[in-house]
């Protein structure tokens, strides 16, 4: 589904895209890394004056077809024990029930049976150390490859896969490539189990009530409106830098007064209050049991946040005042 | 999961014994070993005191000077107790602060300990003993040739770098899996640094000097056979170790059966199977949910009443369940503060409430937690953090009850763990989201569904 | 957040209007102080694409790199903003106090009072948003190894010796910026974010407009749909009417406009070199210098509305009076400015890359401190930031009701008064013994909790400020009927530990670093410069 362009026909479209500057430069500079069969790459995972390694083809029809090419790929590479470089091999993965294809940037075999994964960024590692969100996104991005080619290593011979990923990045201010080995066994347990506990697609499918269609040709933005609704969301402030969708599920949100529109954290001194008007009737003293600590709380903090702001009974510091 | 499933499927050894040779070979190293330093990791209750009281007498007895470095005041007076206990014509110094109520009292019954807020006072003494902080301000005075640095993973690293200076060589024993130091302001900017300040004193001290012999204290005396498994695979994914113990070693009973209700039912379960969960209906609560603050002082009030009694291999005789062998853990310290104030409207006193932070390396028989994440509306790094679901799910002996509301698996789905990653940090402990799930897995197997209110 | 906080937060929510977080200004503002608006090329580390900077709202300088990819227009632009920075940091750097220090004599190891230099004012920089103090220390970081054709006659590009001296200044104040409470390099967002709590979530308030949009709404509209505006509203063409605080661009602005203006200019830039008659060239250097003021006004139209919020930010914090601790921390600023003039003026080399060890632990002692000296400073300054502390029990107001007068039972003894007070608040004052304190002509003093009483009542001794004599100095204890506010954290912060010198680093720690092994003390090496590649263009 095309989830900006739900959005543009829902009137509340984001502001996402990507500049071309960013992305000319992303592309360059992957070639660059995987230029000359792979030299540099060989030298960034540690091999001294590297001859370059194997490039099989990887092309094939539809991704099935892919997926099995790159399979077979690896099978050969680790029987042939030389140095090979698969660029964008394509891997399959079992999400909730329905196959899904994911397509790392490269994944290098080693003559020892060794498969590691490839990720190349543009962001830059600036003395050795990067912009640990991205690093992060990237170490999460590389588990599930690690997750896909760890099947396809359980049914080859001699095959392991490493639980480090070679993260390549520009050095510096330069368009030199450096690299960092991130070990990511804690998103690959966490992905896991993610992926073990993801409700299957079709029951999603089968939860939403009958003739929720999201045509954008067919339907009105009312019609629109209403189909998004019939799917359960959570909107959180996290929500505007991830989908497209976030900013008519805010607007949602505040009309419902909801207060995790001010952030998660809002909610978690609020115990079962959820409203904004809800809160603040509680903090006035209009509704709510005083015997909630949450209700006993906001009485407190709005007593207190009036008598600073009056002034009058307040201490101009904290001192005396006769 | 089965209990030998943490040693990897060797066959089971004497525990003993194999903590005997672990102990002999620490011992070994830090007498006669050429290392400047011998790392010790402890898993919970794994005998990780009586290690460094028995490395200190040995280092006393072979006439070397030692200075030993704890984080807190009551970790160094608990110290002194034990040494004294142990080897009462041993001179001892207490280094202690300029404050008022330096020190705990007892130690003035002590007729070898020597108090003083100065070091110099207590030269030529043949242990001497204060925190981290206290000795970072100890200046011009002869190295000691020896230290023990006892909960070495809970000091920060530029806590050990203001007090390396002190000392020649060390002993650095702690717990891996207990809550990390922490800073209140922003340290980015060293992650990743060998000698990251704000990190723990064993990653700085490993990261320079990788040679060092490390050894790992491989028996958990305290956890029974039911935790040890649990803990070992939760915790301490890359570094597991064994329960001292079998089932049939540790028993829990009661002398009143049960009336049905929620309570006496998850006791039930706990003393069966050495866990129980209580589980209340799902609901966001604030942080002192008043239900569930009942529902944990209830649990212990009939614990109390019950007249449960415990079997161990300590004693031949069933040993009452007093309430100095009972304590509560929360997240949080008003939690805490709540369950205090409920406990005394039952009428019951003198049971340990405390937060996970407090109740690091204390031992009770039962313990009763309100689980970090019940109830709330949204999962912090704060209350996913591993540390402190570890500390709380391995304090006892015989059981361990947790209190909490349904709904904390959704919750940790909402919350997927999106932890930043810095470069160059070693990945040295298991996520706390997939801890948490982990944990609550196992719970699950050992619920007690229970509405308040109702029978 | 503090429930305070929130409680403000979901006012603003309903009232349509950003809500007070502080009844007075924690940060200073100086006079005259330098804004700084920049923007960066997408995809590119530190290839800056434009700025706006000067003390003067109406006339800022506008820098603008036509082509970020050619390195030579780079290191234009970087000698220009070093032009305008520089004079105003130096502006700052000899109007100075003499001021009376305590040092250890390096030979005697006793103390010695010396008098030294501090410089009586600082250079302030404001940037627009927290994006922005990151891309100052990015600057700080590309230029300050930069070599000069002086240092290395044979470096492939040589800088102008200023560039690396702006390099060595923003790293200083981008490294100034992480310590709490200091206000020598600040964001319009922080300022604003510190003084008001808007209607949204606080990642939200990181968008200088939306969040302007809330604190000073246009007329008839509420903060939530001015907000909404200035996050989103493009006009006909696409463009937003708000364009990004920056240092990031607005991709639609970078594909639509900007793409297209810099592809006029490189063709225009071909052709130049093509020409073959002076006629001809003549025409196209016309060509090239459209094309370029095309590209200039383009990027200045991003960056204007920017530069107006952040003046605009500047008034409404100015509106607050300052807190009365303001001044001790920006004493503490003036300190750190005038110890880098000092460094630069002794010929020292530029910060390194990474902080050595001691050097690392001794900047995060020196933040916790500050942080747990803003956070009592802003405490005792403001009733509003002092109510968050009485709602969480770190402090408490109380009335007193009685003093009883009580003495030490020592050989001269001291004054111990007994207050018996009265309070509303919930103080958590467990065990026995613990202190509080209270600001008595700004210095603290302290109490010591006794008990309480069976009616709630409180009975706290007083400890000291009383004076030598047996007698309490006059207006030293406080008498029925006071209202007094008291702590329970401490006003001041004790310094931390002493750490061993950098050529002591010990064994557990890596030992002395490079710099220091087998050299003289105190003789850092000089960190080699960043390698370059022939091309930059990818």
């Amino acid at each position: 589904m095309d989830k900006a362009a739900l959005a543009s026909a829902l009137g509340s479209p984001g502001t996402f895209g990507q500049s071309q500057f960013a992305f000319m430069r992303g592309n360059a500079f992957e070639a660059k890394v995987k230029a000359d069969g792979g030299k540099e790459l060989l030298r960034l995972l540690g091999i001294d004056d590297p001859a370059g390694a194997l490039v099989p083809d990887l092309a094939a029809a539809g991704p099935e077809g892919r997926a099995a090419r790159t399979a077979l790929a690896l099978r050969e590479a680790t029987a042939a024990g030389a140095w090979t470089l698969l660029d964008h091999p394509l891997l399959a993965l079992d999400v909730a029930g329905s196959p899904a294809y994911v397509e790392p940037d490269a994944v290098v075999v080693g003559p020892d049976g060794r498969w590691t994964v490839v990720e190349i960024k543009s962001f830059p590692m600036i003395d050795a150390s990067a912009d640990s969100s991205k690093v992060g996104a990237a170490a999460r991005q590389a588990a599930v490859y690690v997750l896909a080619l760890e099947r396809v290593a359980a049914v080859t011979d001699a095959a392991q896969v490493a639980p480090g990923i070679l993260l390549v990045c520009p050095k510096d201010f330069s368009n030199l490539p450096t690299a960092s080995v991130v070990d990511v066994r804690k998103q690959l347990s966490v992905t896991r189990r993610q992926l073990a506990r993801l409700t299957r697609v079709e029951d999603i499918a089968a939860a939403l009530p009958e003739g929720v269609t999201f045509d954008l040709e067919a339907c009105s933005a009312d019609e629109l409106t209403a189909a998004v609704e019939s799917v359960p969301h959570a909107y959180a402030p996290d929500c505007l830098a991830a989908c497209e969708l976030a900013f008519h599920c805010r607007d949602r949100a505040r009309q419902a007064g909801a207060v995790q529109t001010l952030g998660r954290s809002v909610r978690g001194e609020l115990g079962g209050l959820t409203t904004v008007g809800g809160v603040l009737a509680a903090a006035r003293g209009e509704a709510g049991d005083p015997a909630d600590p949450a209700v006993a709380a906001l009485r407190r903090a709005a007593a207190l946040r009036a008598e600073a702001l009056a002034g009058t009974a307040g201490v101009p510091e904290a001192g005396v005042c006769r | 999961m089965t209990s030998d499933s943490a040693v990897s499927g060797r066959p089971l050894s004497d525990p003993g014994a194999e903590a005997a040779r672990a102990t002999a070979g620490i011992l070994h190293d830090t007498l006669h070993g050429s290392a400047r330093g011998v790392v010790v990791d402890s898993p919970p209750g794994a005998g990780k005191s009586t290690l460094v009281v028995h490395a200190a007498l040995e280092l006393a007895a072979a006439g070397r000077p030692l200075m030993i470095v704890a984080q807190t005041n009551a970790q160094v007076d608990d110290l002194v107790l034990r040494l004294a206990g142990k080897e009462p014509e041993l001179p001892v110094g207490r280094l202690h602060s300029n404050d008022s109520d330096p020190y705990d009292k007892a130690l003035d019954d002590l007729d070898n300990v020597r108090k003083s807020a100065r070091a110099g006072d207590l030269a030529g003494l043949d242990v001497v003993i204060s925190t981290a902080a206290k000795w970072a301000h100890v200046q011009g005075v002869e190295p000691w040739q020896h230290a023990i640095v006892d909960e070495a993973y809970q000091m920060r690293s530029d806590a050990l770098l203001a007090v390396a200076g002190l000392f020649e060589r060390a002993l650095f024993v702690g717990d891996p899996g207990q809550l990390d130091p922490f800073t209140t302001v922003g340290s980015e900017q060293w992650a990743g640094l060998s000698y990251d300040p704000s990190g723990s004193a064993v990653s700085t001290l490993l990261a320079h000097n990788p040679d060092l012999p490390q050894h790992r204290l491989p028996v958990s005396w305290r956890l029974p056979a039911s935790a040890a498994p649990l803990v070992s695979e939760a915790f301490y994914p890359y570094t597991p170790f064994r329960s001292g113990t079998v089932a049939d070693d540790r028993r829990l009973a009661f002398g009143v059966p049960s009336d049905g209700s929620g309570p006496d039912r998850v006791l039930d379960e706990a003393a069966e199977s050495g866990w129980g969960l209580l589980e209340l209906p799902a609901r966001h609560t604030p942080r002192t949910d008043p239900e569930a603050v009942r529902a944990v002082a209830l649990v212990v009030r009939r614990l109390l009443d019950r007249g449960g009694a415990a079997v161990s291999e300590q004693s031949a005789e069933p040993v009452p369940l007093t309430v100095d062998r009972i304590a509560v853990g929360t997240a949080h310290r008003d939690q805490a503060a709540a369950v205090r104030a409920a406990l005394t409207e039952l009428g019951v006193a003198g049971v340990t409430v405390d937060t996970a932070n407090r109740l690091q390396g204390r031992e009770y028989d039962v313990t009763v937690v309100l689980h970090p994440l019940s109830g709330r509306p949204d999962a912090t790094a704060f209350h996913l953090e591993t540390g402190r679901l570890c500390v709380l799910a391995s304090r006892h002996r015989h059981a361990c009850i947790v209190v909490c509301r349904e709904g904390v698996s959704d919750l940790l789905d909402e919350h997927p763990s999106t932890e930043p990653v810095q470069l160059g940090v070693t990945v040295k402990f298991p996520d706390g989201w997939e801890a948490n799930h982990a944990v609550l897995a196992h719970l699950a197997e050992h619920r007690v569904r229970w509405e308040p209110g109702t029978a | 957040m503090s429930l305070i906080a929130t409680l403000a937060r979901l006012e603003a929510v309903e009232s349509g209007r950003a809500q007070p977080l502080a009844t007075v200004r924690h940060r200073r503002l100086t006079e005259r102080p330098m804004v700084f608006v920049p923007l960066t090329t997408a995809g590119e580390a530190g290839a800056p694409l434009g700025a706006l900077v000067g003390t003067d709202r109406e006339e800022p300088r506008l820098l603008v790199v036509a082509q970020p990819r050619d390195r030579d227009l780079r290191s234009a632009f970087l000698a220009e903003l070093a032009d305008v920075l520089l004079p105003y940091v130096d502006g700052f750097g000899d109007d100075v106090e003499l001021v009376e220090r305590k040092e250890t004599d390096a030979e005697t190891g006793k103390k010695v009072t010396v008098e030294v230099e501090l410089c009586a004012d600082a250079a302030q920089l404001i940037v627009p948003s927290r994006a922005g103090a990151e891309f100052v220390r990015l600057l700080g970081r590309s230029m300050r190894f930069r070599r000069t054709a002086e240092q290395d006659p044979d470096t492939p590009y040589p800088a102008p010796p200023r560039v690396p001296l702006l390099g060595r200044w923003l790293t200083h104040y981008g490294e100034r910026a992480r310590v709490p409470g200091s206000s020598l390099l600040l964001a319009a967002t922080d300022l604003l974010n510190r003084h008001w709590a808007t209607g949204q979530s606080s990642l939200e308030d990181q968008h200088l407009g939306a969040l302007l949009a809330w604190i000073d709404p246009p007329d008839g509209e509420s903060g939530a749909q001015a907000a909404l505006r200035a996050e989103l509203g493009r006009d006909r063409e696409g463009m937003l009417l708000r364009p990004p605080a920056g240092p990031a661009t607005d991709p639609v602005f970078d594909n639509r406009r900007l793409a297209p203006a810099m592809e006029r200019y490189d063709r225009a830039r071909q052709l130049l070199a093509a020409a073959e008659d002076g006629e001809s060239a003549d025409e196209r250097l016309g060509e090239l210098h459209r094309a370029e003021r095309e590209i200039r006004r383009l990027v200045a139209d991003q960056m204007r509305p920017t530069w107006d919020a952040v003046w605009r930010a500047l008034d409404l914090v100015r509106t607050l009076p300052e807190g009365s601790r303001v001044e001790d921390r920006w004493t503490r600023d003036r300190w750190s400015f005038t110890a880098h003039r000092d460094r630069v003026r002794a010929g020292e080399p530029p910060q390194p890359r990474r902080d050595d060890a001691v050097t690392a632990a001794q900047k995060l002692a020196a933040r916790e401190t500050a942080q747990a000296q803003l956070e009592a400073q802003e405490a005792l300054d403001d009733p509003l930031v002092l109510a968050g502390r009485r709602l969480s029990g770190e402090a408490f107001v109380s009335e007193v009701i009685d003093v009883e007068m009580a003495w030490s039972e020592s050989k001269r003894p001291s004054p111990r008064p007994l207050l018996t007070v009265r309070t509303e608040d919930h103080p958590h004052l467990g065990g026995r013994s613990a202190k509080v304190y209270r600001s008595l002509d700004g210095k603290p003093q302290t109490a010591q909790f006794v008990r309480y009483e069976e009616d709630g009542t409180l009975v706290l001794r007083v400890t000291d400020r009383m004076g030598r004599g047996k007698d309490p100095a006059e207006g030293s204890v406080p008498v029925k009927g006071d209202r007094i506010a008291w702590t329970l954290f401490e006003h001041d912060q004790r310094g931390g530990p002493k750490l061993p010198d950098p050529e002591e680093t010990p064994w557990t720690h890596g030992g002395p670093p490079a710099g220091f092994a087998g050299g003289t003390p105190g003789s850092h090496v000089a960190e080699m410069p960043d390698l370059v590649t022939p091309e930059d263009l990818l």
